[in-house]
């Protein structure tokens, strides 16, 4: 599989949309304009970008608590997203949701979620509707490693194996539940090898290269789409913040610097970037002005965030019921 | 009118909504060729097919969940857990899904389910399938629940389940699924919200559920030799609650007896006598008082279960009890 240049500046322009957007976030919570949890997807950028990226505006995902990256890749606007995680009316859930629950069924974002291992029997029964439905729509369900301990893990591969539904499981494996290593929450190394319970293809790839991912994601819609049934992916990387923004020492309790470090040497961005440049697809005077450009639009959700209305106090007894 | 069972008229409005409404799926354990394990989806998967109406494996978290995502996405699920106590499988998906999709959404997607799942002792079933603790969905803001005591309200109330936009817990009773009553052949639905009264009385308002509702009647037919004329409500939903007919009954009669299947505490009947303190305490002659079943599981020896279920060896003491305050 050959990209072409567009597509590829899209890859990029995705991951550093995250990437900036999340350290926005960073500063905003620093500041306290960001308030409750943000579980930042700083590090991880290239499996959302790669898996959406394989994905049409009618495909639906089911996310994670770590969800923004998620949730930008699929085509969220970064104005209500932003006004969301301020709990301003004007955001995605007018701010009832919050960071853990940023969702439009227009573009087919079924929410991220504060459940771990919440999303996948949810991200079944999308695929379920298409095929009831006779639609060829694909449903990407990302979740993290230590989730795949969970009943609802097996409990959803199974029942899309047995009814060969259109889901492709993404299992970002950063190596960490909260504080507790891959070591001490499974005996395996790579959860992909689970797939065979269930008869369904599974994969390793480097989850902070992008292409890899990519690749991996396109085989997987393609099967899906075609009516084949599901797959397993699972995307080796790494978190470089702490589990959320306020995770003292940013997580150093338990992973030493030089682990943090080390991951940082394979920044899923600059890796890419690096190979752009080395392949003649961009200068780094494009980059720059993608960059900037990518700024612009996050300064102008922050002003639109800050600019917004809180909800009122009535506003909370709205939407409990259609 | 013709007379069919309680499961027969659950399962002709499942019938007519999947014939109207090719977004009505079914999903369950044991629910296809089994017919269910008190036949109410018999019949349903050899005239509509095993894409239809699917046998699940037992994985109630995961066919609950697959449930809320095929509801989010344009269908309108069916599923049964096949006792109540099984929930306690699935209750993420229950109270932290599907109830609250909607809402922490700000409305941007609706939950359009039926969760349907059945109450009560009598089965010698002992303590893992035969609680009645409905009262653990009213609390969860975001869910309906429904508690049809006859064959005519569980045909109409599954219609408009099955119509509502809402996720529905459909709570049935499974003593009731083999009693018969009066069911019109056409479609029809019940409006959530509205009790009927299903006895008129003056002396003591008694809003009874499920199988309540019967063994209610039976006690007022026992008390009426004795001149004690007790008039019976059934909220029929208990989320929503019609709070009005219940007040308007009570500030009739100035007594309440609260009668329904589940423990005592935090229950549906303590929902009930706390409205009930609370909106018309000043109309009261005598102290509210709950028949329920007590705060212990349920045993299994027979003469421990039946002296576990609230019926009418409790009703009748506790209706004379009140009529003994002028």
């Amino acid at each position: 599989m050959k990209l072409k240049n567009e597509p590829l500046l899209a890859l990029y322009a995705t991951m550093l949309t995250i990437r900036l957007f999340e350290d926005r976030i960073v500063d905003l919570y620093a500041r306290g304009e960001v308030p409750g949890l943000a579980h930042l997807y700083i590090g991880e950028e290239a499996v959302a970008a790669g898996v959406c990226a394989a994905l049409r505006a009618d495909d639906y995902i089911t996310s994670t608590h770590r969800g923004h990256g998620h949730v930008i890749a699929k085509g969220a606007e970064l104005k209500p997203m932003m006004a969301e995680l301020f709990g301003k009316k004007s955001g995605y859930c007018k701010g009832k949701g919050g960071s853990m629950h940023i969702a439009d069924m227009n573009i087919g974002i079924m929410g991220a979620n504060g459940i771990a291992g919440g999303g996948l029997p949810i991200a079944v029964g999308a695929g379920w509707s298409a095929k009831w439905r006779e639609t060829d729509q694909v449903t990407a369900c990302f979740f993290g490693d230590d989730a795949s301990n969970n009943g609802t893990f097996h409990e959803s591969l199974n029942l899309a194996s047995l009814h060969r539904l259109p889901v492709i499981f993404v299992c970002e494996n950063n190596l960490y539940g909260i504080s507790t290593c891959q070591i001490m929450h499974q005996p395996i190394t790579d959860i992909a090898i689970r797939s065979t319970s269930y008869d369904i293809p599974g994969c390793v790839v480097d989850g902070n290269d992008i292409l890899d991912v990519h690749q991996a994601a396109v085989k997987a819609v393609k099967r899906a789409r075609a009516g084949e049934g599901p797959s397993l992916i699972e995307c080796k990387t790494y978190r470089w913040r702490g589990h959320h923004e306020g995770d003292p020492n940013q997580g150093e309790r338990y992973r030493t610097k030089d682990e943090i470090a080390q991951w940082k040497e394979k920044c899923p961005i600059e890796r890419f970037v690096k190979k752009l440049i080395k392949d003649k697809v961009v200068t780094r005077k494009k980059l720059a002005e993608i960059e900037k450009q990518i700024n612009a639009e996050i300064d102008a959700a922050v002003q639109f965030a800050r600019e917004s209305e809180f909800p009122v106090a009535e506003e909370m007894y709205a939407d409990v019921y259609v | 009118m013709r007379e069919i069972t309680y499961a027969q008229a659950i399962n002709e409005a499942i019938r007519g909504c999947m014939l109207k409404d090719e977004r009505v799926v079914l999903l369950g354990e044991d629910i296809g060729c089994y017919g269910g394990v008190f036949q109410v989806t018999a019949g349903l998967q050899a005239e509509f097919g095993p894409q239809r109406v699917v046998d699940t494996p037992i994985s109630e978290a995961g066919f609950v969940g697959a449930s809320v995502g095929a509801a989010l996405t344009g269908m309108r699920p069916v599923t049964e857990i096949m006792f109540i106590d099984f929930t306690t499988c699935c209750m993420d998906m229950i109270i932290n899904q599907m109830a609250k999709m909607h809402y922490m959404f700000g409305g941007r997607g609706k939950v359009p389910m039926v969760l349907r799942t059945n109450i009560g002792a009598g089965r010698g079933t002992a303590a893992q399938h035969s609680q009645s603790f409905h009262a653990i969905f009213m609390h969860i803001p975001g869910l309906l629940v429904v508690a049809p005591s006859t064959p005519y309200d569980a045909k109409g109330l599954m219609v408009e389940a099955i119509q509502n936009d809402n996720p529905v817990v459909f709570v049935e009773h499974k003593k009731l699924y083999i009693e018969k009553g009066p069911v019109p052949e056409e479609m029809y639905s019940i409006p959530f919200g509205q009790a009927e009264i299903k006895r008129e009385g003056k002396d003591i308002t008694i809003v009874a559920t499920h199988a309540l509702v019967q063994r209610s009647l039976n006690a007022a037919e026992q008390v009426a030799k004795e001149g004690i004329d007790a008039e019976i409500v059934d909220p029929r939903t208990l989320v929503p609650l019609d709070k009005e007919t219940i007040l308007n009954s009570v500030k009739k009669t100035g007594r309440l007896l609260v009668a329904d299947e589940g423990h005592r505490t935090c229950g549906a009947a303590a929902e009930i006598a706390a409205m009930v303190a609370e909106e018309a305490i000043y109309y009261l002659k005598a102290p509210i008082k709950r028949v329920t079943s007590p705060d212990t599981p349920v045993p299994f020896s027979p003469p421990l279960e039946q002296a576990f279920i609230p019926d009418e060896k409790k009703l009748i003491p506790a209706i004379k009890s009140l009529m003994a305050y002028a």
